[in-house]
């Protein structure tokens, strides 16, 4: 029985799934589905989104088209003659997503939030049914006749006289004060 | 885009000069309130328990209602 929202899901495989996937056309490890598997070179640079590695160790797309080419030409001039758009474009030539965007809260929490109550929710039933069903009988000394032929005798021992349970009986009265 | 410079050294010290008086503060006031309500309180109630005890008739109570081993309730 496993909750998991579309949120959830997407939270699994977008961290992992974007770094590896990069233009250079370099897949996911997928579940061998007849041997064969494609998996990220790990023995070349890799690019990361990370809030701890401001500079990953390549940019995010490496094999540019013509018109990335001509903008890293551009580049390498005056940045004042560069447009804002150019200069979004370069940023997203380098990096995949703005620690604004990886910073984004995913609402994953709920998804705990909700599977916690449920499993304690769950084990209460469990310790309902194990009530009824496991425990033996009580033993004497817990009937209320009992307990109450335990108290009467701390009385009459004037157990903790001074502040405790012999000190809130009225002896001459006979009851509580 | 000039930030004036972050304070680079101290920190500790900064620290420790704004929170250690309020520790030793915080603990002085936990001290001081216990104090106050539990010890000197339960010091006046043992004070007050014995000034008017008397241990012979206590015995003899307690002796009534069946409880020691050593002596049985006063008769037959």
């Amino acid at each position: 029985m496993l909750h998991l929202t579309a949120g959830r899901v997407a939270g699994l495989f977008s961290r992992r799934g974007v770094a590896a996937l990069s233009s250079s056309s370099v897949k996911m490890a997928s579940h061998g589905h007849g041997g064969v598997t494609e998996q990220a070179d790990m023995s070349v640079p890799l690019y990361w989104d990370r809030l701890d590695t401001p500079l990953p160790d390549r940019p995010y797309k490496d094999t540019l088209s013509a018109a990335d080419k001509s903008l890293k030409q551009k580049e390498k001039g005056p940045w004042n003659s560069l447009s804002k758009e150019e200069k979004l474009a370069l940023y997203r030539i380098t990096f995949n997503e703005t620690y604004a965007e990886m910073k984004k809260p995913t609402g994953e929490w709920k998804t705990v939030m909700g599977g916690i109550f449920f499993f304690i929710g769950f084990t209460g039933l469990v310790v309902l049914w194990q009530r009824y069903y496991v425990y033996p009988p009580h033993p004497r000394t817990l009937d209320e006749e009992w307990q109450a032929m335990q108290v009467q005798r701390m009385l009459d021992m004037r157990v903790s006289p001074i502040e405790g349970i012999s000190a809130k009986w009225d002896y001459e009265k006979g009851q509580w004060k | 885009m000039s930030l004036p410079k972050p304070a680079m050294r101290g920190l500790l010290g900064k620290r420790l000069r704004f929170h250690l008086p309020i520790a030793f503060g915080l603990a002085l006031v936990a001290a001081a309130t216990f104090k106050f309500t539990v010890t000197e309180p339960r010091k006046q109630a043992y004070a007050d328990f014995y000034k008017r005890y008397d241990s012979m008739k206590e015995f003899n109570a307690m002796r009534e209602a069946g409880v020691f081993e050593s002596v049985r309730p006063a008769g037959k």
